[in-house]
């Protein structure tokens, strides 16, 4: 009996039982589709790690003055920054950040209340936020603490609509600016939107919206860019022991925080590597009871089909031959429920991504993959059935009834 | 393999015992069995249930060992021969036919006729030859219109027809039939030996097991066994001459 044979004539006895066998695949089907699910939501996940990761600023160092701690002042000043500048190799751009109190925008008849951030000119390399028109401010601005302007692209939008935005003067608060520059369209990062903000010069933020004498010069942030991922541990272990001769504080017990784009997106991480693990799990254990289902089944089977391979065997079937025969079937039991779990999974995948439910890449090799699984589980699970079959007693069995 | 001897006896049998450990005391069903059958022979074995006779046909269809003795078919130790061997013999040497035909319920009686060509190692055939041979062996049974008839819409006489044809699609030099008319009604009984003793003038040696004296009274040698021995031997100085309606249709339509 050939190959194809063989093939056919297991076939033709799994649609015999159409519902049966579908039910025995459903374990397979859905391990399958839930290891193309897992590998697609991994990819997924690391794919917006990675935008993410550039979205913050590549071979970005964020030092952050120890907030959270009311009724202290931000511990980070001007000074640290300009410091930090100056003496830290291996950086190729510095940006400081202060915030206030969010303030009313006002142009025409259209206002609104928007987050208000003083910056120094090395914010768009430092942070990978391009201007789209205009310019951002320069140091000479900081310097003679011109009132000018960027807007963020959305407050752009909302507030001049198709009107050119750049050299109008509006009202921030009880301040009168000129607009000088528009971002480019950057979407929300972190739980940041880039569009829905304004940046004005630091110093006229100390200037004109932060009076409390206490705040002028202090710093929510320093941003600093290192020249390369290479530098990076360098810069940080500089900045660390630079804030903490100038704060007087030891370097185990800063009253700063230094992080990197990785460390701001690990708890995102975590928690997506704590669903692939469950997926991972779920997907394990389904193959597994599929596999025991396949098992199952074929013993019910062979018993089933005990004389049908007693005849078989009184006219010159040989133990491989009933052995292959029940081994395709299995075999081809789970690959069918490995097809029907690749197309549920490769939709599901979709559907997520389509619908906005969870970004995923669907990984071509993990079809590869789950199919070899399933091929596997078909020849493992069906071995121990099919071989009980070759090595039945073919008296015994032609008197079965 | 080996060239199959044209002279000598199809089957040589010597000393053959069949014990089963079944239960406290061991069952001899073959004690000592010793014969021959010659090419183109026709024995029936007789016997009661228990006499042995099945277990005889079981060695001699080499689906199970004796616990002692010797077997020779065409002359080659059948005790020697590993399962894939034994299950070449069944295929191309011998020819089944069972009291309950054994057809598989879910093929056709072509798709039945079929399956020891499926299985035939050597000389395999492909599936156009396959299925001009199952036709002709179809044919020559009188059932040349049921070829696609599922056993369940045959009468028993033409499952047993189609039986036969599966058995002897191989081209086997023996046939080996357990009660082969067990189930019918004497007309199809008649029809069935009529085939049968068409198939001995033909050149293929023929054992049948059963247990119908005038079932037996076909052959042209009697074997009669009690407690797994041969009682009795003799040559069947009336033998019946069947009128297969089987035949007379085929010599009609040529």
């Amino acid at each position: 009996m050939t190959f194809i044979e063989t093939i056919g004539l297991a076939w033709g006895s799994l649609i015999l039982n159409k519902l049966r066998s579908f039910l025995t695949t459903l374990g397979v089907i859905i391990g399958v589709a839930a290891v193309i699910l897992m590998l697609a939501i991994s990819a997924g996940a690391e794919a917006a790690i990675a935008d993410q990761i550039n979205a913050l600023g590549s071979n970005l160092i964020v030092i952050s003055g120890s907030r959270g701690i009311p009724g202290k002042l931000p511990t980070l000043v001007y000074d640290d920054a300009l410091a930090i500048a100056d003496n830290v190799k291996g950086i190729s751009g510095m940006a400081a950040e202060q915030s206030a109190v969010d303030q009313v925008i006002q142009w025409g008849n259209a206002n609104f209340t928007i987050p208000i951030l003083g910056e120094t000119p090395g914010f768009p390399t430092v942070r990978d936020v391009p201007v789209g028109t205009g310019r951002f401010f320069t140091q000479a601005d900081l310097d003679r603490k011109n009132k000018v302007i960027v807007l963020g692209y959305k407050v752009a939008q909302d507030l001049f609509g198709d009107t050119s935005p750049l050299d109008q003067e509006i009202e921030l608060g009880n301040t009168r600016v000129t607009v000088i520059g528009v971002m480019a369209p950057k979407g929300s990062v972190a739980e940041t939107d880039y569009d829905n903000r304004v940046y004005i010069p630091l110093t006229v933020l100390y200037q004109r919206f932060l009076s409390n004498m206490n705040v002028q010069n202090r710093l929510r942030s320093i941003y600093v860019k290192a020249q390369s991922p290479e530098t990076m541990d360098s810069a940080i272990g500089q900045t660390k022991s630079l804030l903490a001769q100038r704060h007087d504080v030891l370097v185990s017990s800063p009253d700063f925080t230094i992080q990197t784009q990785q460390d701001i997106i690990q708890t995102q991480q975590a928690t997506t590597e704590t669903f692939r693990t469950l997926l991972a799990w779920v997907a394990a254990v389904s193959l597994l009871v599929g596999g025991i289902g396949i098992m199952n089944i074929m013993l019910v089977s062979v018993t089933e089909r005990t004389r049908e391979i007693g005849v078989r065997v009184s006219i010159g079937a040989r133990p491989i031959d009933v052995r292959r025969q029940f081994l395709l079937e299995a075999v081809i039991l789970s690959l069918f429920g490995g097809m029907i779990g690749v197309i549920t999974g490769v939709s599901g995948a979709w559907l997520f991504n389509e619908t906005g439910a969870m970004r995923t890449v669907i990984v071509s090799w993990s079809v590869v993959l789950a199919f070899a699984a399933a091929a596997l589980i078909g020849i493992v699970f069906g071995y121990f059935p099919a071989n009980k079959a070759a090595s039945l007693d073919p008296i015994e069995a032609l008197r079965h009834e | 393999m080996m060239s199959i001897p044209t002279t000598g006896p199809i089957i040589r049998v010597e000393g053959l015992v069949k014990v089963y450990d079944t239960g406290e005391v061991p069952l001899r069903a073959l004690d000592g069995v010793t014969m021959q059958v010659t090419r183109g022979e026709f024995v029936a074995i007789m016997g009661h249930s228990g006499s042995g006779k099945s277990s005889l046909m079981n060695v001699l269809g080499a689906l199970d060992r004796p616990t002692e003795g010797h077997y020779w078919l065409d002359g080659e130790d059948v005790g020697e021969m590993d399962l894939d061997e034994l299950a070449d013999l069944r295929n191309r040497r011998i020819g089944f036919i069972f009291q309950s035909f054994n057809l598989l319920p879910r093929l056709n009686a072509m798709q039945n006729v079929m399956l020891p060509m499926i299985y035939r190692v050597e000389n395999r055939a492909d599936a156009e030859m396959r299925e001009s041979e199952s036709i002709a062996a179809l044919e020559s049974v009188g059932l040349g219109k049921r070829m696609y008839h599922r056993p369940n819409q045959l009468s028993g006489g033409q499952q047993q027809r189609v039986a036969i044809a599966r058995a002897l699609i191989n081209k086997p030099s023996l046939l080996l039939a357990d009660e082969p008319t067990g189930n019918l009604d004497s007309k199809s009984s008649e029809d069935i030996m009529g085939i049968l003793q068409r198939l001995n003038r033909q050149g293929v040696a023929i054992v049948m097991v059963t247990h119908e004296p005038d079932i037996a009274a076909h052959a042209e040698r009697i074997i009669h066994m009690k407690d797994g021995r041969i009682i009795s031997d003799v040559q069947n100085a009336n033998q019946q001459h069947a009128e297969s309606i089987t035949n007379v249709q085929l010599e009609a339509t040529v």
